[in-house]
């Protein structure tokens, strides 16, 4: 039998419908919006500034900080308000994510500050964040490389699914589900990789490939909306 | 208080005068905008923004273990995280003296009023009541983000269904909503934070005017059939306001109530028609 048919009726390879924007957040100097369902993701960015706590201080380059976290109310069952474990992972993860395509060498001792706030959560968040945030890095005029793209690859049951939501997520039957949260260089080069679950060597590079192919798609809605600006 | 800025400046020449930067007079609102139901895990949820002051707010419900001193009533707890997001003022790290005194104001005033009855939100007396868990969460800091968060959380709570209870096995089905309301009352409260800069009475301030403020008290007020009442009031800043001040901010505080409480309501019953 396996899984024929997506619980909402998607495609195999068809993400939710998504939405971006830039400049929601007025106060900071980037700021995006980005929603892949009920998904929805904001992230704000400040700096090059100063660094606090200094011992922090790259003499030589700037220094790229993250900080990924959930609304209490983003969530069926109230979320504790303030970082945990997991979002702290995620914040260091993201971090990871952009740091590659993000080019502060010429701002020593200085910090650029991404924040990532997840307001309404049906899985994919992270992937939603850094959607966001890549957006509101270039908003802010940051040095970039190239753009930041990312999705989630699910494995439900035999099949491979593009941008995993919460009922897949939670999906029993069969081989179970398998979410790999993925993100690209518009080049190609993987700046996240992250999965749990069951999958083999062979279908994690199948997983690979679907999720470069999406972001292509993703990335076009982020370029959108950047040049449509505020 | 920080060095003026140029802005600042101009803020401390012009008020002599009465007038503000943004044209507006010294005891007007910004224009508010509110829009319900923006988070559908939420039992109730607004986005309240004042001007380019924005804050979002939930309300979770659960159940919880009553007070033992009041054994028949539900309870409250309102907690307000100051996002670095919002302001490169905001550091990331527990909640800062601001966020705690934003949250306490608004529970005092939502609390105080009567505007919830806690009494029937109690399920099983001196065992189990519904907990009502507001958090605020500011997006954008332009100033006033105490007013802009009670609003937002009246907004929430005005909006907020009861998740669907099992009785049998006594929880919570999370992810499924009634269609019940929460017990609320007429006594509709919210806060009006009044600024003192350069001897001049201000409300709803942006953030230049915020901080070159000298003194302010923030004033939660609701009514009790045709009488407005006081419900939580709180001075704060480091210089002092006189009592002439403090009757003038009084009776202000009284003239402004009718006005903004009924737009506030009004902004509300239309965001949540604009959602059907």
């Amino acid at each position: 039998m396996g899984y024929t048919k997506r619980y909402d009726g998607r495609k195999f390879d068809e993400p939710r419908e998504m939405k971006a924007k830039i400049g929601i957040i007025p106060r900071a100097l980037g700021s995006a919006f980005f929603q892949f369902g009920d998904t929805k993701a904001i992230a704000a960015v400040y700096g090059p500034k100063t660094m606090h706590p200094k011992h922090k201080e790259n003499p030589e380059k700037g220094v790229l900080r993250c900080t990924y976290d959930m609304m209490s109310f983003s969530v069926t069952e109230r979320k504790r308000p303030g970082p945990s474990r997991r979002s702290q992972e995620i914040s260091k993860v993201s971090e990871w994510a952009l740091a590659p395509v993000v080019d502060i060498s010429d701002f020593p001792n200085t910090v650029v500050d991404v924040h990532i706030m997840i307001t309404q959560a049906d899985a994919s968040t992270r992937c939603a964040g850094l959607n966001a945030a890549s957006m509101a890095l270039a908003q802010a005029g940051i040095t970039m490389k190239e753009m930041v793209t990312a999705v989630s690859i699910g494995k439900v049951d035999d099949k491979l699914v593009v941008d995993v939501d919460k009922e897949e997520e939670d999906h029993e039957e069969g081989e179970g589900a398998t979410d790999i949260a993925m993100a690209f260089t518009k080049s190609g080069d993987i700046t996240l990789l992250q999965l749990d679950g069951k999958i083999q060597p062979e279908e994690l590079k199948e997983a690979i490939k679907l999720g470069k192919k999406a972001c292509d798609e993703i990335y076009k809605k982020q370029k959108e909306a950047l040049i449509k600006g505020e | 208080m920080e060095t003026p800025n140029i802005n600042q400046q101009k803020i401390l020449e012009n008020i002599a005068k009465g007038i503000r930067l943004d044209g507006r007079k010294l005891l007007d609102y910004r224009e508010l905008e509110i829009e319900t139901g923006i988070s559908n895990k939420a039992e109730g949820s607004a986005r309240v923004k004042l001007g380019e002051t924005e804050v979002m707010v939930g309300v979770k419900l659960g159940i919880a273990e009553p007070y033992s001193d009041h054994e028949d009533e539900g309870t409250l707890i309102t907690s307000a995280e100051l996002l670095p997001m919002s302001s490169s003022d905001f550091e990331p790290g527990p909640p800062s003296i601001e966020a705690i005194e934003i949250a306490r104001l608004v529970d005092r005033g939502i609390r105080e009023s009567g505007f919830v009855d806690f009494k029937k939100l109690c399920i099983k007396k001196s065992e189990k009541v519904w907990g009502i868990f507001i958090d605020i969460y500011s997006i954008n800091d332009a100033g006033n983000l105490v007013d802009a968060s009670c609003i937002g959380a009246l907004a929430a709570l005005m909006t907020a269904v009861f998740p669907k209870y099992n009785e049998k096995e006594e929880k919570v089905e999370y992810g499924e909503f009634t269609d019940k309301k929460l017990p609320l009352t007429k006594q509709v409260p919210f806060t009006m934070t009044f600024h003192k800069i350069s001897g001049k009475i201000m409300l709803d301030p942006v953030t230049d005017e915020e901080k070159i403020s000298e003194a302010r008290a923030t004033i939660a007020m609701s009514k009790k059939g045709s009488k407005v009442v006081i419900n939580a009031l709180q001075k704060g800043g480091k210089e002092s306001i006189s009592q002439k001040e403090m009757f003038e901010i009084l009776d202000e505080a009284e003239k402004k109530y009718e006005e903004v409480s009924e737009k506030i309501e009004k902004l509300i019953e239309k965001s949540i028609k604009a959602r059907k």
